[in-house]
């Protein structure tokens, strides 16, 4: 189940799993000279709240880029170390390693905290899916990934809408960026379409539900 | 009146000239140290009267050391004058050098000028604030004289004005003496632009004959609606062929592009008739100008990147289709043509629609009033002031009491609370954030002082690389690719279009661009590569904030042009006979009033408000009332604004219409429609980048544009929920109010109008409705759909339309779905017919 807020529910496991938090993203300008707000890990971590509240999963997954570099995990103001640790503490936490992040992340805010994370890997397997940061062209049929930030452009006659998006096909899912200050990548960039060589659909986040369109997208309205 | 020393009077007579008098003005207000503005008309010799007092200066005591700035807005404008100047110099043998610098010239010779300074330097306000912002700036300019502001009327008001005002503020200090001189075309508040310069006396040229302007219609039918004015590009074009050197101004890129195309189709004997607007590379700009200088041009097709600019000489024409939006900009470009103040400029203006043929009458009757528009001064950015506040700690460290003095000398700035100025030094310092952050990367620090320093040379390169105040969208590079065998290497680069656009295009499609019909191949890196080709409805690149919305004091002309029949016998027939229905049929818009018609048509409601107000602010308009619409149970589905009108269609009939119009919609609607709308994201975006949150460039990152930095609408998104008071969503309201959104006209509207709306409850369309019911469909319309409504309507329609051409999906292979409850979107299964291209 694909939720609105760029998120995937697998009921049947009580499975939350959402890609590409890039915690402190914000922060990593700092030292370049850029001084953005410094609220993307509390923005991202408020949305991630409200989904487990919404569906109050067992298993929570992070599939990796949690952390925007290896600093981040220093950089966390403590509050939310804070709350990552509960939610570490209170579900079963897969922390998959991501580019960003390839280690697992050691002292959250000012050190007084560890993320005990449940599990830290490359791929973890459930069922007939298996999660991992990156997809793997040519995978299996079941993959579920982030990395690639897909977001997709729509022309509606009223105007053009562009949105993070989720693109499936009968083999794999790539989920959108969750972090606050993640850009995306238009599902026509060929790292995307390389992965549905057959086509696809690609379901753009809404308010209350997604909207779901082919991969080869929406109809052409001329000038 | 001062007498000119021999020597230059000796240069006069040789040139069988004789100093006009408003030359000899501006050395008089120089001898006595005044500073002063010149009002002059293109042609009026206002550029020697600018620099006839330096010269005369320098004749007498010559010095070495930087004794004259010159700041206009365009480079090219710069390069001329130096050229022009030099002329004078060499034959009065005077012993002074003259340079030009921008970003164009070579770093050595730049560091070379700062070192050893011509006596002369013409730049631009970006370039200034450069020179401001290096530690010798004290030095350089300690002994500066004269600083001479050129088309003074095209800086102030905006930010790059801002940018100069705050330049010219700290030239001040380092130069106490200093002389300000202005030169600037008529404008409608010559006492605030004299406030701007910082001048103590107006001198004015005599104004030049008076422009001979016509109206061209299209043979034939007159168009109901469109903006393009294609119709009337036969009479262009033998309008073209009679005169020796046409200008064809036009108001979008868009616009220039479709007009090139139909005037060639048209150009049997091949005349050379060339495209310039603002997106073409600049070389080609510089070629196409060249030519025009040389002659070699018959007409030139172009947009405001034409409006000001270099002398060209020979133009004989000029040529404005499609509405001239104000009389201020009328009357710049109809001073292209014949740029000799004694002799008439001869224009032609060909209105594309009927409402246009009002514009063009009441611009015409303005134009031969010398009403000009003008806003009046508005206070200076914020983000404009931020860069300048880092600029000044690049310089050297600055006390914030001094800084803020300095601040407030600047005309823009001179009513800037001190709360303000401590909010933006605030945020230069440390991002001015609630929360404590960054307390290791603030910009500035300050010494035990007080004083204010920067933290790093990395800062002050960063700061370098970003300065000034124009931000564009991510605009991508056109490149030919090279084509067959013998051509191997990439082709040329003929200018930029939008990313935004460049994202619509798909491998085949076909687009105007820089007068080509071009085939998109691929998007390589961070160029398009495209081939010339043919395609059927060639697609138009469009432009944000290409359109400029009617002015207000153009606006007030057309409505009181159409409040009184007895000035309608200058209309075309056709436009005469069609007020007159409306007279019948329903009413005229009164001067003072708004009418509002409803009228039932094809199972809709139609609400159309003759409002006057330009497109930014019906813009604006339409999404406060369709909101209203909504909460009285009218069911509103969408909007069309003009700059003429507002036109709503609903599902039931709107009753109570004056209420409809009451002004306390500027209240919580306002707000909560701002704070989610697309136009203040835009806003913000160009705030973030001149204040310096987003870099535009990093120092040797510069091969990807597209990748430098953070999406500035997912911080927006931050910001405002975190502090919605920061500084900058401050400086982004406050942008957006005067810009985008318009809030200043549409208020004054509003009040103008309270219990003044008449609305007429007709049984079908008014004549003067036509125009808008036909530009819907045509126009961007939005409804009072959020995106997500536009998005649940585009699905619809595909879900409609490849319900009906596709074949049923194929059968979704089950074993994939053995073993436990994939999530639903797994089972949604490719459609034939829509796949990807392998």
């Amino acid at each position: 189940m694909l939720d609105p807020a760029g998120a995937l529910y697998w009921p049947a496991a009580r499975l939350l799993a959402v890609a590409d938090l890039h915690l402190e993203k914000g922060s990593a300008f700092a030292p370049k000279g850029m001084l953005l707000p410094p609220w993307d890990s509390r923005a991202t971590l408020d949305r991630l709240a409200l989904l487990l509240r919404r569906w109050t999963p067992q298993i929570v997954i992070a599939l990796g880029d949690s952390f925007h570099d290896a600093g981040g995990p220093a950089r966390l103001p403590a509050a939310d170390a804070a709350r990552l640790a509960a939610i570490a503490a209170n579900h079963r936490l897969v922390w998959i390693s991501g580019n960003h992040d390839p280690a697992p992340p050691v002292g959250l805010g000012d050190g007084s905290c560890d993320l005990f994370a449940d599990v830290f890997t490359d791929v973890f397997s459930l069922g007939p899916l298996r999660f991992r940061h990156a997809a793997v062209p040519g995978a299996a049929a079941g993959e579920i990934s982030g990395h690639l930030h897909p977001k997709a452009a729509v022309r509606a006659p009223a105007g053009t809408v562009r949105r993070p998006c989720f693109v499936a096909d009968a083999r794999r899912v790539l989920l959108p960026a969750f972090g606050a200050y993640t850009g995306g990548l238009e599902v026509t960039d060929p790292a995307i379409a390389c992965l549905f060589p057959r086509g696809g659909r690609v379901f753009l986040l809404g308010q209350e539900r997604l909207f779901s369109f082919p991969l080869s997208g929406a109809p052409r309205h001329r000038a | 009146m001062p007498e000119l020393p021999a020597l230059f009077s000796a240069w006069f007579a040789a040139r069988g000239w004789t100093p006009r008098p408003h030359q000899l003005a501006m050395l008089a207000a120089a001898r006595a140290g005044e500073s002063a503005l010149l009002i002059a008309p293109t042609g009026g010799g206002k550029t020697l009267a600018g620099f006839l007092p330096s010269l005369i200066g320098l004749a007498a005591a010559p010095r070495p050391g930087l004794h004259t700035l010159y700041v206009s807005p365009l480079k090219a404008l710069a390069t001329d004058i130096a050229r022009n100047l030099l002329a004078p110099v060499q034959e009065l043998g005077l012993p002074v050098t003259i340079e030009t610098r921008s970003g164009d010239t070579p770093a050595n010779r730049r560091a070379r000028q700062r070192a050893a300074p011509p006596h002369i330097l013409l730049t631009t306000p970006e370039s200034l604030a450069l020179l401001l912002s290096w530690p010798g700036a004290e030095a350089l300019f300690g002994a500066l004289e004269a600083v001479v502001v050129d088309e003074v009327h095209a800086l102030a008001g905006g930010k790059r004005g801002d940018q100069l005002a705050l330049g010219l503020a700290r030239l001040g200090v380092l130069a106490p003496a200093l002389r300000r001189v202005g030169l600037s075309a008529t404008v409608a508040h010559p006492d605030a632009l004299a406030a701007y310069v910082g001048a103590s006396r107006i001198v004015r040229a005599p104004p030049g004959a008076a422009p001979e302007v016509a109206l061209q219609l299209p043979a034939g039918r007159l168009s109901w609606s469109g903006h393009m004015g294609l119709d009337a590009a036969p009479e262009v074009m033998a309008r073209i062929r009679a005169a020796g050197m046409t200008i064809v101004f036009v108001n979008t890129r868009a616009q220039a592009e479709l007009m090139f195309q139909a005037l060639w189709k048209l150009n049997d004997p091949t005349l050379p008739i060339a495209l310039h607007h603002g997106s073409l590379e600049v070389a080609q700009r510089r070629r196409v100008e060249a030519a025009m200088a040389a002659g070699r041009l018959r007409a030139v097709v172009a947009t405001s990147s034409l409006d000001l600019g270099i002398d060209w000489g020979g133009v004989d024409q000029v040529i404005q289709v499609g509405a001239p939006k104000g009389v201020s900009r009328l009357m710049q470009r109809l001073g292209r043509a014949n740029h000799r103040m004694d002799e008439p400029s001869r224009a032609v203006l060909v209105p594309a629609n009927r409402f246009e043929v009002l514009e063009c009458e009441a611009a015409l009757q303005g134009v031969a009033a010398g009403a000009l528009d003008g806003d009046p001064p508005r206070p200076g950015g914020l983000d404009v002031l931020a860069q300048h506040l880092l600029g000044r700690a690049c310089a050297g460290p600055f006390l914030p009491d001094e800084a803020f003095a300095e601040v407030r000398r600047a005309a823009p700035y001179a009513a800037l609370p001190r709360e303000e100025f401590d909010a933006v030094l605030d945020f230069v310092a440390t991002g001015g954030y609630a929360l404590a952050a960054y307390a290791r990367h603030h910009k500035l620090f300050h010494d035990s002082e007080g004083r204010m320093h920067v933290r790093s040379a990395r800062i002050a390169a960063q700061y370098r690389m970003n300065v000034g105040t124009i931000v564009e969208a991510p605009l991508i590079k056109v490149r030919l690719a090279g084509q067959g065998r013998s051509r191997r290497g990439p082709g040329p680069v003929l200018g930029e279009i939008e990313e935004y656009f460049v994202s619509m295009l798909r491998p085949g499609d076909s687009f105007l661009f820089a007068g080509r019909t071009l085939r998109f191949l691929r998007l390589r890196e961070t160029v398009v590569e495209a081939a010339e080709g043919s395609g059927k409805d060639p697609l138009i690149p469009a432009y944000e904030g290409g359109r400029l919305p009617l002015s207000t004091n153009l606006a007030d002309r057309v409505r009181a042009l159409l409040a009184d029949p007895a000035r309608w016998g200058a209309f075309p027939a056709p436009v005469a006979e069609w007020l007159r229905l409306q007279r019948t049929c329903s009413r005229l818009p009164g001067d003072r009033d708004l009418l509002v018609e409803t009228f039932p048509r094809g199972g809709r409601w139609y609400l159309v408000a003759y409002c006057f107000e330009g497109r930014n602010a019906h813009q604006t308009l339409g999404m406060l009332v369709t909101k209203r619409m909504q909460r009285a149970g009218f069911a509103p589905l969408g909007f069309v604004a003009t700059d003429y009108v507002l036109g709503v269609w609903s599902a039931a009939q709107p009753t109570d219409v004056a209420a409809l119009f009451a002004q306390d919609m500027l209240g919580d609607d306002l707000e909560a429609w701002m704070a989610e709308s697309s136009l203040l994201k835009r806003s913000f975006r160009t705030v973030a980048v001149i204040a310096g949150l987003i870099e535009r460039h990093r120092p040797g990152a510069e091969k990807s544009r597209r990748q430098v930095t953070v999406n500035t609408d997912l911080v927006y998104d931050v910001l405002r929920r975190y502090q919605p008071d920061h500084v900058l969503l401050r400086a982004t309201r406050a942008d957006a109010a005067s810009g985008l959104i318009d809030l200043g006209r549409l208020a004054g509207m509003l009040e103008r109008v309270k219990g003044k709306v008449v609305h007429m409850a007709l049984s079908r369309v008014s004549p003067l409705a036509v125009p808008v019911l036909l530009e819907i469909g045509r126009e961007s319309v939005r409804g009072a759909a959020t995106e997500d409504d536009m998005l649940a309507e585009a699905e619809a329609l595909i879900a409609e339309a490849t319900a009906a051409a596709d074949p049923p999906p194929p059968p979704v292979r089950t074993r994939e779905r053995a073993g436990g409850t994939p999530p639903a979107a797994l089972g949604a299964a490719p459609r034939q017919g829509r796949l990807f291209p392998p």
